[in-house]
């Protein structure tokens, strides 16, 4: 198991560099960025000593005047030394924004996949045992919807109809008086009554698909020999299904967590710019469309790695649920 | 068919076609998917209006009825009462309800605004059309008519979908045969590849990409952009597929034969080796569509995507963007259901296809 998790680790690592290679080279092709109009409006507009003290300066920091593989060096270095260069929009660390919204996309990701599978396994197995009911085909066909449902639109209708119903404006993730109020047990809750729609949202499309793939793993695992051992020796059949049948239909569920990771952080990214939630996904919008590089390369960075480390442990679970599986 | 016996055969794609035919609800998907094709073909012949002009007079009417009833009684032809105009004395907002005492009848094949058909022939000829402001869906902010707005976003939307597809199966099966095939350090190479393109996301890969396309190009070659970059990252399941099946079939026997008897690497790969993969290609190819569809519609909701003159229905659904503007007009989410129609559309088909590709179990 050690061996698996250090032999992964190093594998991460030159994923990770062609990552951050793909990612400084795709804030570098936009035409006109942040920092080239800045430096020009420092040096015309101004163009006094303090001016063009501090466009040497960013030169310097960003090596400017370099070959584009130097720029891309001096950015790794500082990245590695938790330096991510400046956002020219916000002209604040980039570090620091990406710090102040992280938590929030880590909880909404997170809690959109525990929701995925609290939600779908036990219906997966329902739907298996009441096979070709007439639950079992409502429900696969608002699988079916579910898979299909582009969830930003779904975002949006949800929006207009709770506005229109209900009254609440629920954009963002905090009621207006608890915006910018210091941490309290009352931000809490409200925290709380904000987070439940978009996380059902985001989850949409992922229940739709583990649902059937679970439902189709249960179907597989109840016509194996074992289940028939099971009943055979007099099992209740809630045993023969959760403790024997479900434990073993669950394997392939969890060997897809990695896989469904990327498209939650997908979904993640434009149903927060819908919502206007205050996670990296608008920011990543927001600095593609300034041209703000450092901040738009560091977030795709971001989230890529989110994903590989995501995925490790998907592996580890994996590992340790299914003691067939050995790592050599 | 033999002539001779009274034993008939069918052969593989007969057999996956009958198969096919036989799931009414794949069937009925198809169909629908090939009308909203034929629209998006005659886009002109079908929308009752120019898409791109803008009409000042009539900005944001709401979605107007077809009546069959009016003050004179009652009509088999459907008509659409005149718009009557009211201004907020405080904000200056205009806002139109219907006029029933005055209806304009729907007309059918009428003369309309002049176009070139399929760009080639020039017709006057639409589909539907009316007297007066016949707005059945409602317009947008600069007054136009979002029916034919929609009609003709089909074409981007529909055609990104498709073209992507083809694009993605073709770097899929060349890259997934290479890597079957050869095997060695191409095949670790291509896989390597494979799994750093799944490693990063979808969504904001595509915005980053998108976002560096020139401001200066034609909406032409943003639309030929917006498709490859959705193309590229696509195409890596339907590889691992293909070599899936390809490595398993290189040393069949059927393959050695040919070998044997003098086949080239060429020839092997596309008489012998493709043609079992053609059904998983085509399965992952209908259920890779909705995916780049609804990619284009998000990027271009986002204004990454389409740019104007060119329309699609994720163009469409960007002037939904802002929630107080939705809250207003909420006519405006209505391509959102053209959009949610046809992905469920390609998934259905996807499904049933997939089933079918199997003629031989149960």
């Amino acid at each position: 198991m050690t061996n698996m998790i250090i032999r992964r680790l190093l594998l991460a690592v030159p994923t990770l560099i062609v990552i951050s290679m793909v990612s400084f080279f795709i804030i570098q092709l936009a035409p006109g960025d942040f920092l080239t109009q800045k430096i020009a409006e420092l040096e015309q507009r101004y163009g006094d000593a303090s001016s063009l003290a501090r466009v040497q300066e960013l030169r310097e920091r960003y090596g400017l005047d370099k070959p584009i593989y130097v720029q891309y060096g001096k950015w790794v270095w500082g990245a590695l030394h938790g330096d991510f260069g400046e956002s020219f929009r916000y002209e604040r660390e980039v570090s620091e924004l990406i710090w102040e919204r992280i938590g929030y996309t880590l909880v909404l990701s997170i809690g959109a996949l525990i929701f995925i599978y609290v939600v779908s396994i036990p219906l997966g197995i329902y739907s298996a045992t009441h096979n070709r009911s007439l639950p079992d085909r409502v429900l696969m066909l608002l699988c079916f919807l579910g898979m299909s449902m582009p969830t930003f639109l779904v975002a949006l209708t949800v929006i207009v109809v709770v506005f229109n119903t209900l009254g609440i404006p629920l954009f963002g993730l905090f009621s207006m008086q608890y915006e910018s109020a210091p941490w309290s047990w009352a931000k809490f809750v409200d925290l709380l009554k904000h987070l439940w729609i978009p996380v059902i949202v985001m989850s949409l499309n992922g229940v739709g698909g583990l649902v059937r793939i679970m439902r189709a793993n249960m179907l597989d695992v109840l016509g194996e020999p074992f289940v028939l051992a099971a009943r055979a020796k007099g099992l209740s059949e809630r045993a023969v299904i959760y403790r024997h049948a479900a434990r073993i239909a669950i394997n392939p569920v969890i060997s897809i967590l990695g896989m469904s990771l990327p498209s939650i952080v997908s979904g993640e990214t434009i149903i927060a710019i819908v919502l206007g939630l205050p996670t990296i996904g608008p920011l990543l919008f927001q600095s593609l469309q300034d041209q703000d590089m450092y901040l738009a390369g560091t977030l795709i960075l971001m989230t890529s790695t989110l994903l590989i480390v995501g995925n490790l442990l998907a592996d580890i679970v994996l590992a340790w649920a299914d003691p067939r599986i050995r790592y050599e | 068919m033999s002539k001779n016996s009274d034993i008939a055969y069918l052969n593989y794609r007969q057999l996956v076609w009958r198969r096919l035919r036989k799931n009414r609800l794949g069937m009925l998907c198809a169909a629908v998917l090939i009308v909203f094709y034929i629209i998006a073909g005659f886009a002109e012949f079908f929308a009752p209006y120019d898409y791109a002009e803008p009409n000042i007079t009539y900005r944001y009417v709401p979605p107007q009825v077809l009546r069959f009833r009016d003050t004179e009684g009652f009509h088999i032809r459907p008509r659409v009462a005149a718009l009557k105009e009211k201004s907020d004395p405080l904000t200056h907002e205009i806002t139109y309800t219907a006029d029933i005492s005055h209806c304009y009848p729907v007309r059918f094949f009428t003369r309309g605004y002049s176009y070139k058909l399929i760009g080639i022939f020039p017709c006057r000829m639409h589909l539907i059309g009316s007297d007066g402001p016949m707005y059945i869906l409602g317009t947008d902010r600069m007054g136009r008519d979002l029916l034919s707005r929609i009609i003709h976003g089909a074409r981007v939307s529909l055609t990104v979908g498709l073209i992507g597809v083809l694009l993605s199966i073709l770097i899929g099966s060349l890259l997934g045969t290479a890597s079957g095939y050869a095997g060695g350090w191409i095949d670790v190479g291509i896989q390597r590849l494979i799994e750093l393109l799944s490693a990063f996301p979808s969504i904001p890969l595509w915005m980053a990409l998108a976002a560096a396309l020139p401001p200066t190009w034609s909406s032409v070659q943003v639309y030929i952009g917006i498709t490859i970059i959705l193309s590229l990252l696509g195409w890596g399941g339907l590889a691992r597929q293909v070599r899936g099946k390809v490595l398993s079939l290189r040393e069949a026997d059927y393959v050695l034969a040919a070998r044997s008897v003098g086949a080239g690497h060429f020839h092997i790969i596309r008489k012998c080796l493709l043609p079992p993969c053609y059904g998983h290609i085509i399965v992952m190819a209908t259920l890779a569509i909705p995916g780049m569809i609804l990619g284009e519609t998000a990027l271009s909701f986002l204004g990454l995507g389409i740019r104007p003159p060119m329309t699609s229905w994720g163009v469409l659904l960007e002037e939904a963007q802002r929630v107080t503007v939705v809250l207003q007009y909420p006519w405006l989410l209505i391509p959102a259901i053209p959009v949610v129609l046809v992905v469920i559309c390609f998934n259905f088909l996807g499904d049933a296809i997939r089933d079918a590709a199997d003629p031989y179990g149960s």
